[in-house]
């Protein structure tokens, strides 16, 4: 038995070995590498499980058809569980692996390897969450939230319940109901800022972690204070029980707009269907629903290769970004390429590569986004799309609003301290 | 620490009191530096060295709950907060005064060390899950006090940026400067601990541990050596704290909520309460096993399953296989794998003899 056992490993392990060094057949040109990491198994599970195949389904379409001037892309996922010394970990093998671009996920986690990557000179992004402050591209040379952050997210829902609430916020009363943690509340001081200018009274409502209890706040958003809008910022779990509980209290859905993470079908789904939350508002940073062209090539090449797209392509609004955080990374690796034929791209040629994506669309997918060396936001565009008759409309374009105190609010954090 | 050999045939007060009283564990220790401290670091990539630097972190942290929870029997689900404290001291200290790291290093020892003593007031009272849940109350009290008071957060993000430490002219930022300067307080957290045990104090607590009412009628006085525990006990909290925000390069709460607390927790079970070597085999064991799964499942997922279900399975798959082995090491060996280590030890002692 044991002597069994001891073959038994050892072919195992010799197999094992034998299929790590395979990868080498030649190829004419090398290939480039993006690190990504996951949360397929963490709090955010429903948006990992959905975001990443995304985000593998157009890298693999890039190399289908050639790859980046004829450099295939190697894409490298690891999953961190949303905890903190994994991504440490999984950020230095994909160094190890020789990676330009990292697809960090998770505020905790951008905020660890900030200094890590500025030393490394490689770029990281962000897209809609982190912190906003790394929209200045003078502070954090090497991280990109190439998306809306957290402060355009909370300008655009102002602008946006303005416009629903009839182009005067004067005397209105607006609430903020949102996970008590940094990212929860960092835009409450873009919110507050934009209180005082267009007067409305402003009221915060924290949901302590882990989300799944908020009865009392939901009650008294709804019958205290009697909002005329609510802004909702919750994560994970928490955005289903929100919708629940303001159904159950009897507060009209169509007078409440979510930020990014609480948009996707997953979201809608958990709360009971989308019959259950008709009217409720959500705010992206890509396209939602099936209809782009991208989307139609990735389902050729699945069809061409025999097999059904995957299912998780059903789940729109996440996989869409996945689809769009790839399309950037391989956008900037393009330009970085473009800009050095003989393909030996750095972390630094990748981060200028970012710094020139102006007008890449990807057939309305992404948002004409322009990044800059001093903007890495790009813009912070967002759509406003709403749950209606079991599927979400799109109600606004892309549109940004009071830019001028989001900057504002950005260089402040610059100068503090 | 590794060997231990039968028979007291010592001569001298010295010799009693040898930390290894063997030369072969002498030697034992002198390889095992000579690898730690020049094999690994410069034969290693960077890559190895950032893990090994986060099993370092883990060490002093699991070192520490071990004097708590090992030796002195007074449990604690409030170390991930111990260690925010001295996080967020350090990060207060270098940005506000400008201070060098050894002073912030010591500060937020200190400062932990406070805070865990005012959190130990209740063992006085109460034992057991009792305590447990009075830690984990001190747990959630520190988290929301640093998440809400922005004087010590620095901000609503609650992270403090903080700048890399300098020895002398060298700015430790590489991995394998990083690597060096971690172990350093590895080992001095090993000696410290391995004396500390055979001190009056640690005598202490060991019997505070194996039955508080005898202890009093002996002579020692509870009510100090338990906040004294407590107090150790976080002073290496605050301590892996701020090594972990300079490894990091920034303080941040989210790197210390109650998932931690468990985290360590787990070490020191797997690894075996009341021991030394068991705090760092639990800690090797909890921060390497999740990576070793996954290089394992990396080269042979590919054999069972298509290239996206491999993606899928990873991370679900990794998660099961670690709960299934630590089940797997705690039914073979309930008292951890200090144990294990010590019955294959005395094993291949008396090999080929089993008697």
């Amino acid at each position: 038995m044991r002597q069994f056992l001891a073959i038994a490993t050892t072919l195992v392990v010799a197999a094992g070995s034998l299929l790590t060094a395979s990868p080498s057949h030649a190829q004419s040109k090398s290939e480039i590498v993006i690190g990504l990491q996951c949360d397929r198994t963490g709090p955010t599970q429903i948006v990992g499980t959905v975001l990443c195949p995304g985000f593998h389904d157009y890298i693999a379409l890039v190399n289908s058809k050639g790859g980046v001037e004829g450099h295939k892309i190697k894409a490298l996922e690891i999953d961190h569980e949303y905890k903190v010394p994994p991504a440490v970990e999984s950020y230095e093998r994909h160094k190890k692996e020789g990676a330009v671009t990292m697809a960090v996920y998770g505020t905790p986690h951008i905020y660890a390897l900030a200094a890590k990557l500025t030393e490394d000179r490689i770029p990281g992004t962000s897209p809609g969450f982190g912190s906003a402050a790394a929209a200045d591209g003078i502070r954090y040379p090497y991280i990109f939230p190439i998306a809306a952050t957290y402060w355009s997210q909370g300008a655009a829902a102002v602008d946006f319940v303005k416009k629903q609430l009839g182009g005067n916020l004067k005397g209105k009363k607006i609430a903020f109901i949102f996970y008590d943690n940094p990212a929860g509340r960092e835009p409450i001081e873009v919110l507050e800022d934009l209180a005082a200018k267009e007067g409305f009274q402003l009221k915060t409502f924290a949901v302590p972690p882990p989300g799944v209890e908020m009865g009392a706040q939901v009650l008294d958003i709804a019958q205290r204070f009697r909002a005329d809008f609510v802004i909702g910022h919750l994560f994970g779990g928490a955005p289903q029980v929100s919708i629940k509980e303001f159904k159950r209290v009897g507060y009209p859905l169509k007078k409440f707009v979510s930020f990014v993470w609480g948009a996707g079908e997953a979201n809608i789904e958990g709360a009971g269907g989308f019959q259950v939350a008709e009217g409720y508002y959500v705010m992206q940073f890509a396209g939602v629903g099936s209809d782009y062209p991208v989307l139609n090539e990735i389902r050729e090449m699945y069809k061409k290769q025999g097999k059904e797209p995957p299912k998780e392509m059903a789940s729109t609004v996440f996989y869409n970004r996945g689809v769009l955080i790839a399309a950037l990374h391989v956008e900037a690796i393009r330009n970085a390429l473009k800009a050095k034929p003989d393909g030996k791209i750095t972390g630094e040629d990748a981060k200028k590569g970012f710094e020139k994506i102006s007008g890449f669309t990807l057939g309305g997918l992404v948002p004409p986004l322009k990044v800059t060396p001093t903007d890495h936001e790009g813009g912070g565009l967002v759509q406003i799309w709403q749950v209606h008759d079991g599927k979400f409309v799109k109600v606004t374009d892309w549109f940004a609003a009071y830019q001028d105190v989001v900057a504002k609010h950005i260089k402040e954090s610059g100068t503090k301290k | 620490m590794i060997q231990r050999e039968c028979g007291v045939l010592k001569t001298t007060y010295e010799a009693d009191m040898g930390l290894y009283p063997l030369p072969i564990a002498k030697w034992t220790v002198s390889v095992l530096a000579v690898v730690f401290f020049l094999v690994i670091p410069l034969t290693l990539h960077e890559y190895y060295l950032s893990v090994a630097s986060l099993v370092w972190i883990a060490v002093i942290g699991a070192l520490g709950l071990n004097i708590l929870v090992g030796y002195t029997g007074q449990v604690s689900i409030g170390h991930g907060a111990f260690m925010s404290v001295g996080a967020y001291t350090a990060a207060n200290l270098a940005n506000r005064l400008g201070s060098p790291w050894p002073v912030n290093l010591i500060a937020g020892g200190l400062m932990a060390a406070l805070i865990g003593a005012i959190v130990g007031i209740p063992s006085l009272r109460i034992k057991g899950l009792y305590l447990a849940i009075a830690t984990l109350a001190g747990q959630l009290i520190i988290e929301w006090t640093i998440n809400h008071v922005t004087f010590i957060s620095g901000g609503v993000q609650a992270s403090i940026e903080v700048a890399r430490p300098r020895l002398g002219p060298i700015v430790l930022s590489s991995q394998r400067q990083m690597y060096y300067f971690l172990l350093v307080f590895v080992v001095l957290a090993i000696v410290g601990t391995l004396n500390l045990m055979r001190t009056r104090v640690g005598r202490a607590f060991i019997a505070i541990r194996d039955q508080d009412i005898a202890a009093e009628i002996i002579g020692i006085n509870i009510f100090r050596y338990k906040l004294l525990a407590f107090a150790i006990s976080s002073f290496y909290a605050g301590v892996t704290g701020v090594l972990y925000t300079y490894f990091l390069g920034i303080a941040n709460y989210e790197q210390f909520q109650i998932g931690v607390s468990i985290d360590y927790l787990a070490m020191i079970i797997i690894g075996g309460l009341g021991s030394v070597l068991g705090s760092i085999f639990g800690a090797i064991f909890v921060t390497l096993l999740p990576i070793v799964i996954r290089y394992v499942m990396e080269a042979f997922g590919g054999v069972f399953f298509s290239q996206q279900t491999v993606l899928n399975l990873i991370p679900n798959l990794r998660l099961m296989m670690f709960g299934a082995l630590i089940i797997f090491f705690l039914i073979v060996e309930p008292e951890g794998l200090n144990r294990l280590w010590r019955n294959i030890r005395s094993y291949f002692r008396v090999w080929p003899f089993a008697y």
